[in-house]
């Protein structure tokens, strides 16, 4: 008898009326994508858990990747019995003997959430507890500080026993909160705001601003990358690439260039909107922490923010850079974020940008030319990739090489 | 019947479709700004993962070499010089590959001062005895994983964890002929250094792998471009490193198959051998490798006998392909106190994967046939 099952608990607060089968089918949904390497694993909504039946996969790789999906708040090896008690007394043993950790003292919590089985769950403690004390040396119980809780719970379908809970990532199952377009550039910040998105519960339409030649097929490959790290949180996510030369040639040629860079974050955020509104998003969550950069003071923000109404969300706009590097280090996005390669906001970039630029003058610049007719262009020449999804056949060919 | 795979191996056929494939598919230079290079170091970034994930490691402790020689050249050279400042005694075995044994030997021509413990006549080293060594001004300990003459293991772990209360020094383990067929457990045996050759595990020459523990630094061997993480400059060979972490993979599931079978064909080899009255095995019983088996023949040269088996068409070694070209004494047999005669005619046998139970029985049949022969020849003078 071994560690069969994984068990999934989530928290209860959100699980009130209708939303509660919307966050468990999602949350089942991404459970199954991010183990989709381990197909033999079976997924099943209990009421108020979620099961996985190993069928045979090791339970290491699968632990390692529910990790990181939002929506769980803890999860425990589990061992099935049958609803008898010789069955339960036995599989609580193994299970506790394969628990791996300290294990000196324990303690036995039943619960019988099937009332017609007949041992009432005091009972089930001791009988499991002297059980245990019987077939192991040097092992104690300690009701109050036990290196290991088993947990046993009686329900319908049989009996499941766990040792102990690892946590999970906490927050909302991707894709309940609705859609969101992330302004994705290769920088540390916006993967973490990407991420933080998805923490509560936001699902991601990525946007990259692609300027080739004057940005390379290495700054690409690192957006595609870190696009990449992200579904490993939630499930697919697809990546706009925006080929923005054309328009930022145009911004280049037209508009003083000290408020080049304003003209081209209004711009930046023309496209997404309109991206945003044919992918049913309904807000733009960008990676802008306040004062940062030139691009990031209040008066920046109140100019550039002027050419939409769409909700802006800015998960960083109170943190400090260390406490971005600190999260993009955790979620493995920082080392690929700081690969040095040119993106559009970097290349382009005059010196002299105007750090507190205004409203009236912006929109005066702005009709120094017409630029709809080239954010149409450019709307209509984004290139879509599904990131996460298997018909990424180059990466297939490489994989079958190892 | 080729049985000198602690020399080399021979590659797989997979392993050589994977090589071709990313030779001719991913030819670009991993460092260049355009699409072929993007993709070949895509491939060369999946691969790193692989290996990672074999070794359980994480990815950035990888650094690609070209094989046995150069990860432990690197390893020894690179520690030592980079901490030359704090210490300059380093501390090894006496049974040590030559890779290992020439690089501490020019260490010591630039003035480091280097302790060779021994080890008993099982070939083996106490860990309790490295420990007494270690000094103040101690950087680097480096002992052989699996004796590559004699199959002995040695007790790295136990090493690393007594070596774990020196925190400066740092312990490098020649894992060549352990990885395929006793894969260590990096983290757990505390090892900072490990190296591994692609081409003992059916990989192909020119690759290798040195493990270093996050946190470790050397002073790299190559000058040159920033790849591996400027630890190796020199434009990275895609081919090979791919052939390798297929190779990698493929022992890996080999030997959880395989195992069982090759301890038994070993232990076969072993007994037969220990029952002819001109042998004297060298090998341990216990705690060897289940892929080597060295025997002496003591009276007789090795090069002779090697000659009639290869006429035969069973291909077996005298030591270290790396030192056999020297008519030389096995350094590791004399170390572990065997004696002369014993050290001047050992043979070694070694399996891969795919060795059968058929060759090494048709191996002891002629061993019955033509050692008495020789004896009677050679023999006679002593």
């Amino acid at each position: 008898m071994k560690y069969d099952h994984i068990l999934i608990r989530y928290g209860e607060l959100a699980l009130k009326g209708r939303n509660r089968s919307d966050f468990e089918k999602k949350l089942k949904e991404n459970i199954q994508f991010a183990i989709r390497e381990h197909p033999s694993c079976k997924v099943r909504r209990t009421y108020g858990r979620m099961m996985i039946e190993l069928n045979e996969e090791k339970p290491g790789p699968v632990m390692e990747k529910l990790r990181h999906i939002f929506g769980i708040s803890s999860f425990s090896l589990a061992m099935k019995a049958n609803n008898e008690i010789e069955a339960i007394k036995e599989a609580a043993l193994q299970a506790f003997l394969q628990h791996e950790g300290r294990k000196g003292t324990f303690k036995v919590s039943a619960r019988r959430s099937y009332k017609p089985f007949p041992v009432r769950s005091q009972d089930l403690n001791q009988y499991i507890g002297g059980h245990i004390l019987r077939n192991t040396d040097e092992v104690t119980v300690d009701v109050h500080h036990p290196d290991v809780e088993v947990v046993v719970e009686v329900r319908e379908q049989g009996t499941y026993i766990t040792c102990g809970r690892m946590a999970g990532s906490g927050g909302l199952p991707v894709g309940t909160a609705g859609k969101v377009a992330l302004m994705l550039s290769g920088g540390i910040d916006s993967p973490v705001a990407g991420y933080l998105a998805m923490k509560r519960g936001a699902e991601l339409e990525a946007v990259h601003f692609h300027s080739p030649p004057y940005t390379n097929e290495r700054a690409r490959k690192k957006v595609e990358d870190l696009t990449k790290i992200l579904t490993s949180f939630g499930g697919r996510i697809r990546l706009h690439v925006v080929p923005f030369t054309e328009l930022q040639k145009a911004i280049h040629a037209n508009i003083p260039s000290n408020y080049a860079m304003t003209i081209m974050r209004r711009m930046m955020l023309r496209i997404t909107e309109k991206i945003a509104d044919k992918q049913n998003a309904k807000a733009i969550v960008n990676g802008e922490s306040l004062g940062q950069v030139a691009s990031q003071t209040l008066e920046s923000m109140h100019t550039i923010n002027e050419v939409t109404n769409m909700p802006i969300l800015r998960p960083l706009i109170t943190m400090d850079k260390q406490e971005v590097v600190e999260i993009a280090e955790k979620i493995g996005t920082y080392s690929t974020s700081v690969l040095p390669y040119e993106d559009c906001c970097t290349i382009f970039l005059p010196s002299d940008s105007v750090t507190k630029p205004r409203r009236d003058k912006a929109a005066r610049f702005e009709e120094a030319f017409d630029f709809e007719p080239f954010i149409e262009e450019t709307v209509k020449k984004v290139e879509t990739l599904n990131i996460g999804s298997e018909e990424e056949s180059a990466d297939q060919q490489m994989d079958d090489l190892l | 019947m080729y049985l000198d795979n602690s020399a080399t191996t021979k590659p797989w056929q997979e392993v050589l479709q994977a090589y071709q494939e990313a030779a001719s598919s991913y030819f670009g230079n991993p460092s260049s700004l355009h699409k072929p290079g993007v993709e070949a170091e895509t491939l060369l970034n999946k691969a790193r993962e692989s290996v990672a994930g074999l070794l359980k490691t994480k990815t950035e402790e990888i650094v690609f070499t070209s094989g046995g020689t150069e990860g432990n050249n690197l390893a020894i050279k690179g520690t030592a010089l980079e901490h030359r400042n704090r210490g300059r005694h380093l501390i090894t075995t006496t049974v040590e590959h030559p890779s290992v044994k020439e690089a501490f030997w020019q260490l010591e021509a630039f003035g480091f001062e280097v302790t060779y413990v021994s080890v008993d006549r099982e070939g083996r080293v106490r860990p309790e005895d490295i420990e007494k060594e270690v000094r103040d001004d101690t950087t680097l300990v480096s002992v052989i994983h699996v004796n590559n003459e004699i199959g002995t293991i040695q007790p790295i772990q136990e090493i690393g964890e007594r070596l774990e209360k020196f925190p400066k020094l740092y312990f490098h383990t020649d894992h060549v002929q352990g990885a395929a067929h006793v894969p260590l457990d990096l983290y757990a045996a505390k090892v900072d250094l490990c190296t591994i050759s692609g081409h003992k595990f059916h990989g192909v020459k020119g690759t290798g792998v040195l493990f270093m523990k996050e946190g470790t630094v050397l002073s790299p061997l190559f000058h040159g471009g920033t790849q591996e993480q400027t630890y190796r400059a020199g434009t990275e060979n895609v081919p090979g490193i791919t052939a390798m972490a297929k190779a990698l993979r493929i022992s890996r599931q080999r030997l959880a198959t395989e195992e069982q079978r090759l301890c038994q064909l070993k232990d076969y080899l072993i007994h037969r051998l220990q029952e002819m009255e001109e042998a004297e095995v060298n090998t341990p019983n216990e705690g060897a490798a289940p892929h080597i088996v060295n025997v002496s023949f003591p009276g007789l040269k090795p090069e002779v006998i090697i000659q009639e088996l290869t006429k035969r068409d069973f291909h077996l070694s005298t030591k270290s392909a790396c030192s056999s070209k020297l008519q030389e004494p096995s350094a590791v047999v004399e170390a572990a106190g065997l004696g002369l005669a014993r050290a001047e005619s050992a043979i070694r046998a070694s399996f891969s994967f795919d060795t059968t139970e058929q060759e090494i029985t048709e191996l002891l049949e002629i061993f019955h046939e033509i050692i008495p022969e020789m004896k009677k020849v050679m023999g006679a003078k002593r």
